[in-house]
C-alpha cells in the first residue's frame, strides 16, 4: 500500500542517524492528537533526549470532523543535542486525515515524510477538505516521501478480539499511530503502557485494546515489508548534568514555582481564579495541591478572582491570581486597589491572541503595554516574564518574592506557548532555594503609642498588618492616603509624594544585572528578546555566529523594572532587533526608556518565530 | 471557627477620630449610631471586627468604625470579603453596601456571596439613588424618578433588593430603617446567623432623595405601616396606643397574603399568620407585600441557616489533605521522572 515517492532524496536518507527530529502528529481535534503527541514526549524524554513541544490546537472543544478549521496539532523537536525550540519545519508529519495534510503540509520540509491513513482519505473527507481529488493519488505530494495505508483498518483488525464497535475500536488509531512513530524512533512502549491501564483502569477492556492498537503500530513497522521512507531512526541521548530530570509544562511549572514561593515566604497560599484559555490548567494544578497550605477559589468572574485574592493578601496570605489578556483587562481596577493599597499580589497572565476574544488557544506577546502600563492613573507594577516552561517555575519564585518584599502586586508573563509546551526539567533542590519570609507587624510603630500603616522602610515597602491582631485596627482603601497615616487625603502635596513614593518602590525592586545570552557586549547587532521568543533567537543567533556573524542574543527577564546596566550594555551595539510576538511592544520601551534606536521585528501569526525566520532577519540586519 | 471571646466595649471604643464625612441629616448617621450601639452589647471585640465596603457614600462607613476597615473598588466589596474569610474565617466581617453598589456594579458578587453563604453581615444601605455621584436614579429608584440622568423621570422598573437576595439563595434576610430604635435587633439577629446574613436598611437620602421612605418611616401613623416580625409571634400590627387592630391573613384561593381584621386577644380565629422566619413561601410574600395595600414588612424576615461556604471549604481541604504530606521536593519530582548518571550523562531508567 505504500506510495512510493518519485524523489527519494529525504533528508533522513542523507543522514541516516540526525542529531534532531521534527515530528508532527496532525488530526481531527477528536483524532486524540494532543494525547499522541503528550506520550510520544513522555517515551522520547525518558530515551535521554532533549526536546522541545509545540500543541496547536483550536479553541472549538470538538470542531465538526474533517474540516480544516478542525485540525488539531502536536509538533515536537527532539535530539541528541540540546533542543530550544520545537522546531521550524517536521521532518515528518503525520496526517490522520485529508484536512491535517492540507492545512500542514506547508510547513513540512522538502524531502519530509508524511504518514497518512487512507482510510480517511474518502470522497465526503476530501470534499470538507476542499481537494478536489485526493493528494495521494496525483503527483501534488511529489517534493516528500509519502507512506500511505490504511491505518483505520488496520486498527479496527488490531482491536477485534476485544469485541469493540467499529466506531470505538477507531478511537485506538491514535495508540496506533503512537506505536509505528515509537519503533520509527526506537523508543520504549512501556511508559506508554504503564499510561493505558491506568488512564483505564475502571474499563480494562478499552486499555487491552488501545495496547493492541499500539503494540500492532510497533509491529507492523517492525515487520511490513516496506522499502523506501518508512526506517527506523535511532536518536542518541543526549549529554546532560546528572540528576533526578521530568518533563514539565509551563502551566505545572507555574503552579509549582508559587506553591514553592508561598513555602518560602512562609504563607499560606490564596489563589482565585476564573476559568479561560490558556490559563485555566494552573487553576486546575493548583486546586490539587492542597496540602501545602494553598487554597483554590474559582471566582463568579474575573474582577472577583483578583478581588478575592486581595481580600485573602489583605488577611495575610499570599494572594495570587491568573488569567489570559482579556481577564487581565477585568481586574485592571483590581489591581490599581492593590496598588494604592500596598499589599502583595501575583498577578499570572499566560497571552493568548488578541484583542478582544482574539485567537484563545493561539500564541502571542502582545499584553505587554498592558502589563506595564494598562491601568488608570500612575499605577506602577512590576513584570517579569518567562522564557520557557522550566524557566516559569524560577520566575514565579521571584514574582512572589517581589510581592512579598515589597508590598505590591507583580505581574508575570508567560503565554499560550509556554503554557502548553513541554520539556525536560531537571528538579531543582529547594533547600536551595533562599527563603524569603513574611513578616507581619505586631505592635505600634510610630512614636506616641501612634499606629502609622504608611510608614516606609528601606526598600519603600509599608507594614503588613493582619486584621485580627491586637491594637493595630486601621483602615486602608482606594483613596488616596496620608504619608505614615494613612488616613485619607487628598492634599496636593501629599498626593505628589504618594505617587512618587509608588513609583520609586517599583523602580528600586532588586534587579540582577543583565547577561548575554549569547556572545559578548558590544559589536554590530543585539538580537533582543523577552519571554518566549528566548528558544528561536538563541538558536538563530547561535547559528548565525557559527556562520561567522557579529551578532549576540540578549534575553531580558525583568520588562520592569529594566536592569540597571541594559540601558549601556544596549548602546554598546551598532543596531538592536528587537523580536517580538506583537506590533513592537518592547521596542518601544527600550527607545523610551533608553533612547537606543531599537528596531522591531514583529510577528502576531498565533505562531512562534521560526529560526530560520530569525536568521534571515539577523542576516538582513547586518548587511 | 473558633467561638468568640466577648470583650467589654462601649460605643465610645467604635468610634474613629476621622472627621465624619456625610451630609448633615444624612440617615448613615443615624446607622453609624445603630452599629456602634450593637457592637459592645455583642460583647465584639474590635481588633477582630473588619468593616468591608465598595463605593458610595455608605462605604465610607469603615473610616468611622474604630476596628479593621477595607474601603474597596466599585461593587466589588463581597469578592474582597469572600478572600478575607476564606484566608481568616474567624474575623468578624461586616459588608457595607448601597443600592447602586451591591446591586448593580456589584449585582453579580452580591448574588454569588449569598448563594455561597459566606459568614458576614451584609448592610445593604437603600436610598434609592446615587449620592456620591449627585443624584442619579438608581436600580432601586421608583418608575418616574426625575434626576439628572432621568430629567423627565425613570422608566426603569426597580429591584427589590430582599426579593433578589432571597432569589439568590440567602438564607437570612433582614430589614430596617435608619432611623428605627429597631435596628440594632435586626443587627443582633444578623451577627447571631451563621452565613451570610442580608439586611436592607432603607436609608433617608436628605439631599437628592429626601422623605420617600417617609411614607412607612414617618413616626405618626406608624403602627398602621410597619408589621414588625418576630419568630413565633402573630403577624398583628396597628397603632400601639389603641393595640393591634390588623394581622396579615393567607387567601388560600388566591395563595396570596392578605390584610385581616383582627387584635392580640382574637387572632387566631381572625387567621392571622404566625411568623415562622424558616418559612421561605412566606418570607417571599412578605418581601414583596406591595406596601399602601399592606404595611411594610420589617425585622427578621427569613432565617433559616445553612453549612457556610468557609465551613465546605475547610472539610474540603480536610478530604484532600488526608494522608498526604506536604513536601516540596517530592512534589517537584513527581510524575515522569528519570536520573542522569553522573558517569554517564545518560538516563538510567
Amino acid at each position: 500500500m505504500a506510495t512510493q515517492a518519485a524523489d527519494n532524496s529525504s533528508a533522513n536518507d542523507q543522514s541516516p542517524q540526525p542529531e534532531a527530529v521534527v515530528v508532527r502528529f496532525a488530526g481531527d481535534s477528536g483524532d486524540g492528537m494532543q494525547l499522541t503527541g503528550g506520550q510520544f514526549t513522555l517515551s522520547t524524554a525518558l530515551a535521554g533526549n532533549d526536546l522541545a513541544t509545540f500543541p496547536d490546537f483550536p479553541a472549538e472543544i470538538r470542531a465538526p470532523q474533517g474540516t480544516l478549521f478542525g485540525v488539531s496539532a502536536f509538533q515536537i523537536n527532539f535530539g541528541s543535542r540540546q533542543i530550544n525550540t520545537a522546531g521550524d519545519a517536521p521532518d515528518v508529519l503525520v496526517a490522520m486525515n485529508p484536512a491535517a495534510l492540507k492545512v500542514n503540509l506547508s510547513s513540512l520540509k522538502p524531502g519530509g515524510l508524511i504518514i497518512a491513513d487512507t482510510g480517511e482519505f474518502t470522497k465526503r473527507n476530501l470534499d470538507k477538505a476542499k481537494y478536489d481529488q485526493s493528494p495521494l493519488d496525483d503527483d501534488s505530494l511529489a517534493k516528500w516521501d509519502v507512506l500511505a495505508f490504511d491505518i483505520s483498518a488496520l486498527t479496527i483488525e488490531a482491536v477485534k478480539p476485544f469485541g469493540l464497535g467499529n466506531k470505538d475500536a477507531l478511537r485506538s488509531k491514535n495508540m496506533w499511530t503512537l506505536g509505528l512513530a515509537l519503533w520509527m524512533f526506537d523508543r520504549p512502549r512501556g511508559p506508554v503502557q504503564d499510561w493505558l491501564k491506568q488512564k483505564f483502569r475502571s474499563k480494562p477492556e478499552i486499555a487491552d485494546a488501545n495496547i493492541a492498537a499500539l503494540n500492532a503500530g510497533h509491529a507492523y513497522g517492525e515487520t511490513a515489508e516496506i522499502s523506501g521512507p518508512l526506517k527506523q531512526l535511532s536518536i542518541p541521548a543526549v549529554e546532560s548534568e546528572p540528576g533526578l530530570y521530568r518533563t514539565i509544562t509551563g502551566a505545572e511549572a507555574v503552579s509549582l514555582g508559587l506553591v514553592a514561593g508561598a513555602q518560602l515566604a512562609e504563607l499560606p497560599m490564596f489563589f482565585g481564579g476564573y476559568p479561560i484559555t490558556p490559563a485555566s490548567a494552573i487553576l486546575h494544578h493548583l486546586a490539587r495541591l492542597k496540602q501545602f497550605n494553598v487554597t483554590t477559589f474559582q471566582a463568579e468572574d474575573e474582577i472577583a478572582a483578583i478581588c478575592a485574592a486581595i481580600g485573602a493578601s489583605y488577611a495575610g496570605s499570599l494572594g495570587i491570581t491568573s488569567s489570559s489578556g482579556p481577564g487581565i483587562a477585568l481586574k485592571g481596577e483590581a489591581m490599581g486597589l492593590a496598588i494604592m493599597t500596598e499589599l502583595p499580589l501575583v498577578i499570572v497572565n499566560s497571552q493568548r491572541g488578541g484583542p478582544s476574544t482574539g485567537l484563545p488557544t493561539k500564541t502571542e506577546q502582545s499584553d505587554l503595554y498592558q502589563a506595564v502600563f494598562g491601568r488608570n492613573g500612575d499605577a506602577p507594577m512590576p513584570v517579569v516574564s518567562a522564557c520557557s516552561p522550566g524557566d516559569a517555575f524560577e520566575v514565579a519564585i521571584e514574582a512572589c518574592r517581589i510581592a512579598v518584599e515589597y508590598m505590591t502586586p507583580v505581574m508575570l508573563l508567560t503565554d499560550g506557548y509556554i503554557a502548553n509546551a513541554a520539556e525536560p526539567w531537571k528538579v531543582p533542590d529547594p533547600d536551595t532555594f533562599e527563603p524569603f519570609p513574611a513578616k507581619f507587624l505586631e505592635e505600634k510603630n510610630g512614636p506616641d503609642d501612634n499606629l502609622l500603616p504608611y510608614k516606609r522602610d528601606g526598600k519603600g515597602a509599608r507594614p503588613w498588618i493582619k486584621p485580627g491582631t491586637p491594637d493595630l485596627m486601621h483602615r486602608i482603601g482606594g483613596i488616596e492616603k496620608a504619608q505614615d497615616t494613612g488616613h485619607i487625603d487628598y492634599d496636593p502635596e501629599n498626593h505628589q509624594a504618594m505617587t512618587d513614593a509608588r513609583v520609586n518602590k517599583v523602580l528600586g525592586v532588586s534587579v540582577p544585572d543583565q547577561t548575554i545570552a549569547a556572545g559578548e557586549a558590544g559589536g554590530k547587532l543585539a538580537v533582543v528578546g523577552w519571554g518566549s521568543t528566548y528558544g528561536p533567537i538563541h538558536q538563530a543567533v547561535n547559528r548565525s555566529r557559527v556562520k561567522g556573524l557579529d551578532v549576540s542574543h540578549i534575553h531580558v527577564r525583568h520588562i520592569w523594572p529594566l536592569p540597571a546596566n541594559l540601558g549601556d550594555l544596549l548602546k554598546s551595539y551598532d543596531k538592536v532587533l528587537v523580536p517580538e510576538m506583537n506590533t513592537g511592544q518592547f521596542k518601544t520601551i527600550l527607545r523610551d526608556q533608553f533612547l537606543v534606536d531599537a528596531q522591531p521585528l514583529t510577528k502576531t501569526s498565533g505562531q512562534p518565530f521560526t529560526i530560520a525566520e530569525l536568521e534571515q532577519a539577523i542576516e538582513g540586519a547586518l548587511s | 471557627m473558633n467561638a468568640p471571646v466577648k470583650i467589654e466595649t462601649t460605643l465610645k471604643d467604635w468610634e474613629t477620630d476621622q472627621e465624619v464625612r456625610w451630609c448633615p441629616g444624612c440617615g448613615d448617621y443615624a446607622i453609624l449610631k445603630a452599629v456602634q450601639r450593637t457592637l459592645p452589647q455583642l460583647g465584639c471585640d474590635p481588633a477582630n471586627t473588619c468593616f468591608i465596603s465598595g463605593i458610595g457614600c455608605s462605604s465610607r462607613f469603615p473610616y468611622y468604625m474604630e476596628s479593621y476597615g477595607f474601603h474597596t473598588i466599585h461593587g466589588r466589596a463581597p469578592a474582597v470579603a469572600t478572600g478575607v474569610k476564606l484566608a481568616n474565617p474567624d474575623l468578624d466581617v461586616w459588608l457595607v453596601t448601597g443600592d447602586g453598589d451591591g446591586l448593580s456594579i456589584g449585582g453579580n458578587h452580591m448574588m454569588h456571596v449569598l448563594r455561597r453563604n459566606v459568614n458576614m453581615q451584609i448592610m445593604l444601605f437603600n436610598n434609592e439613588i446615587y449620592g456620591l455621584t449627585k443624584g442619579q436614579a438608581s436600580p432601586t429608584s421608583r418608575i418616574g424618578t426625575t434626576s439628572p440622568s432621568t430629567p423627565i423621570g425613570s422608566v426603569d422598573r426597580p429591584a427589590n433588593p430582599c426579593s433578589f437576595a432571597l432569589g439568590a439563595g440567602a438564607r437570612f434576610i433582614g430589614r430596617g430603617f435608619d432611623v428605627s430604635k429597631n435596628l440594632p435587633e435586626v443587627l443582633k439577629a444578623a451577627h447571631a446567623h451563621q452565613g451570610a446574613a442580608f439586611i436592607e436598611i432603607f436609608q433617608n437620602c436628605i439631599v437628592y432623595n429626601k422623605d420617600v421612605f417617609e411614607e412607612f418611616a414617618a413616626p405618626k401613623g406608624a403602627g398602621d405601616r410597619q408589621l414588625w416580625l418576630e419568630h413565633g409571634k402573630p403577624m398583628l400590627f396597628g397603632d400601639p396606643k389603641t393595640g393591634f387592630d390588623k394581622g396579615i391573613g393567607l387567601d388560600r384561593d388566591n395563595l396570596a397574603l392578605t390584610v385581616v381584621d383582627a387584635t392580640e386577644e382574637n387572632w387566631e380565629d381572625a387567621g392571622v399568620l404566625v411568623h415562622d422566619a424558616t418559612n421561605r413561601s412566606v418570607a417571599h410574600m412578605l418581601i414583596e407585600m406591595p406596601f399602601g395595600p399592606f404595611p411594610m414588612a420589617l425585622g427578621v424576615i427569613y432565617d433559616d441557616p445553612r453549612p457556610t461556604f468557609e465551613s465546605g471549604v475547610a472539610e474540603e481541604r480536610e478530604k484532600a489533605t488526608a494522608g498526604k504530606e506536604a513536601n516540596l521536593a517530592k512534589l517537584l519530582g513527581t510524575g515522569q521522572t528519570w536520573t542522569v548518571d553522573a558517569n554517564e550523562g545518560h538516563p538510567t531508567d
